[in-house]
């Protein structure tokens, strides 16, 4: 190696710099670009989608009836209480799965088991929705009818691997400190899990929790085979279709008259900014829990 | 050593703590090295511990007795924390982790099949380098294992015993519902004696219990330890020497043999170790030209 430069030459960028300077900006605008195109994408759909439904708010929309064939009159209160129902199904179902799931893999399993796992949560969360949905009908709709709990088995089976995923996370920052001083004390296993490893990332699972709330609320194909034969009314109960919000969305949208498709938007809209505030919420409170416990 | 060694009585112990010993006999023991009838708690011959293909510390042969302090000094990496940790089963959740050699229990193989790991450390209770406290209520850190352990009997007097026990219920007494975490480094550390005491352990270890902790806290937790001792078998590994000296009964010296691994060098009576050490190695730590 020869001396790297001439200690009398200025310090201006000398020799091959200039050209690598050019490069790393190249690179940092394309970056910075790629970023704010992510962001920019969000910004128009939310901004968008509030122009054109926002307008739609009013008491009547949140508690009529669904509109006739031509979005003329009425609300979308049925669709809301039914994707509530729905969402609510759907965690029963997915929350004892998902955490149970997640314990066995972090606590139990051994680790080529728990590997296996977690691949298999990975895939599970990326399975197409419509194939959960097309899965369930043939599990159920086709030996029974379409109903809230065929539904709410689809919607769960797009939870557990969410639930699962932030569970392990959320029991991976469990400090080992405190595993080892739960160890020492001569108490089983699943005690220990019981007692400190789970209440100490309770937080953590349950903004999980509502973040896959959120997301089987705004799930549409797992339903769309699932549970969309409704009328007008509401209806809640379980053995039967609901109206749901992402189905109602889908045929006002579809429809060719001008009041139904801004019926289409405003739902649209509710749907999203409901979602938004709710993922919003957990992750500012999540944040928050965590800093409190200094995890 | 040659201490004459008291046999087990076959069967469960009677889980009885104050000691049958006369506590003069201690002080007499500190100054006389004539054999004195002592119960022996550990009994290890010839331990090894292999983490994969590395052997961290071999040929460790010493026993400890009860209702004494007897503390593991020496250079980092010697393997003492390793020895401690083999004596409640801790490293067992190291996947690599391997034991050989025997040690002995009260008579009994802790490393047998049979041995159940959780009996082990249900006896044998552990006190860390840094205080980890559970992030619950000061009540509930020292009641949740003899809760869980199904002693659930006057809990209340039972934690408040456990908080005298580790001189740190006048302080908290007034806040017990409040968290743990809340309480000061020294404070947090007399909590994770006292829940480690509460379920009434044969065995107390402590990993360089001091090392996390100021002077005032560290002569608290020194002073507690004296005061332990006469109702639990004490073994702490620290890094201070005039700690081992103020605190322990018994000093073992841990240091790198030729092969590099961490070996027992020599083990004494504190005071013998200090003064008048048999091994120039031991020398050499002690009077702080090595180490």
């Amino acid at each position: 190696m020869s001396a790297i430069a001439d200690p009398a030459h200025a310090l201006t960028p000398s020799g091959n710099l200039v050209r690598r300077q050019f490069v790393s900006r190249l690179v940092l605008a394309g970056a910075v670009g790629a970023a704010a195109l992510a962001v920019a994408v969000l910004g128009i759909l939310v901004f968008y989608t509030g122009l054109k439904g926002a307008g739609q708010l009013s008491l009547t929309f949140f508690t009529g009836q669904l509109p006739s064939y031509n979005g003329v009159g009425g609300g979308l209160g049925p669709a809301l209480v039914g994707t509530i129902e729905l969402s609510l199904f759907a965690t029963v179902i997915a929350l004892p799965i998902g955490v149970m799931t997640a314990l066995f893999v972090s606590e139990f399993a051994r680790p080529r088991v728990a590997a296996v796992l977690e691949t298999a949560l990975d895939l599970m969360a990326g399975m197409p929705s419509i194939i959960i949905g097309v899965f369930v009908v043939l599990l159920i709709v086709d030996n029974f009818q379409q109903s809230v709990i065929a539904a709410a088995v689809a919607l769960s089976m797009v939870e557990v691997p969410l639930i699962a995923r932030a569970t392990l996370v959320s029991l991976s920052r469990v400090p080992k400190p405190l595993r080892e001083a739960a160890d020492a004390l001569g108490v089983a296993r699943w005690r220990i899990t019981l007692g400190v490893v789970l209440p100490t990332s309770a937080n953590s699972i349950l903004t999980a929790t509502v973040l896959a709330v959120a997301r089987a609320a705004g799930e549409t194909a797992p339903i769309l085979f699932t549970c969309s034969v409704f009328t007008q009314a509401y209806a809640v109960n379980p053995l039967h279709s609901v109206p749901s919000m992402p189905v109602e969305i889908l045929t006002l949208a579809e429809s060719e008259y001008p009041a139904a498709i801004s019926k289409a938007w405003g739902a649209a809209f509710l749907l999203m900014f409901t979602i938004l505030i709710v993922n919003i919420c957990a992750r500012l409170w999540l944040n928050r829990s965590r800093r409190k416990r200094g995890l | 050593m040659s201490l004459t060694e008291t046999t087990p009585p076959e069967g469960p112990r009677p889980r009885v703590h104050l000691s049958t010993f006369d506590t003069t006999a201690v002080r007499d023991d500190r100054i006389d090295v004539a054999p004195v009838a002592r119960e022996t708690v550990f009994d290890a011959t010839n331990v090894a511990v292999d983490y994969g293909f590395v052997r961290a510390i071999e040929a460790v042969t010493m026993s400890i007795y009860r209702n004494e302090a007897t503390a593991l000094i020496g250079p980092s990496g010697c393997g003492k924390s390793t020895f401690l940790r083999c004596l409640n089963r801790m490293n067992d959740s190291i996947p690599s982790f391997k034991f050989s050699g025997r040690l002995l229990y009260h008579g009994h193989d802790m490393y047998d099949r049979r041995a159940n790991r959780v009996e082990v450390r249900r006896r044998i209770g552990m006190v860390f380098q840094k205080p980890n406290p559970f992030p619950k209520s000061i009540y509930d850190n020292v009641a949740w294992a003899p809760r869980n352990l199904g002693l659930r009997d006057n809990l209340a007097d039972r934690v408040e015993r456990a908080l005298r026990e580790a001189v740190l219920w006048d302080e908290v007494k007034d806040r017990l519902r409040t968290s743990a975490l809340g309480l000061s480094g020294g404070q947090q550390q007399r909590l994770c004696i006292a829940r480690a005491i509460a379920v009434e352990p044969d065995v107390i270890l402590l990993d360089e219990p001091a090392s996390a902790l100021d002077p005032i806290s560290t002569a608290s937790i020194e002073d507690l330890i004296h005061r332990l001792k006469q109702h639990y078998t004490i073994v702490i590994v620290t890094h201070n020497m005039q700690q081992a000296a103020r605190v322990a009964d018994r000093t073992a010296f841990f240091s790198l043999d030729e092969h590099q691994v961490g070996t027992l060098i020599e083990y004494d009576m504190t005071e013998k170790l200090f003064s008048a050490p048999a091994d120039s190695r031991t020398l050499d730590y002690v009077s702080g030209r090595f180490g």
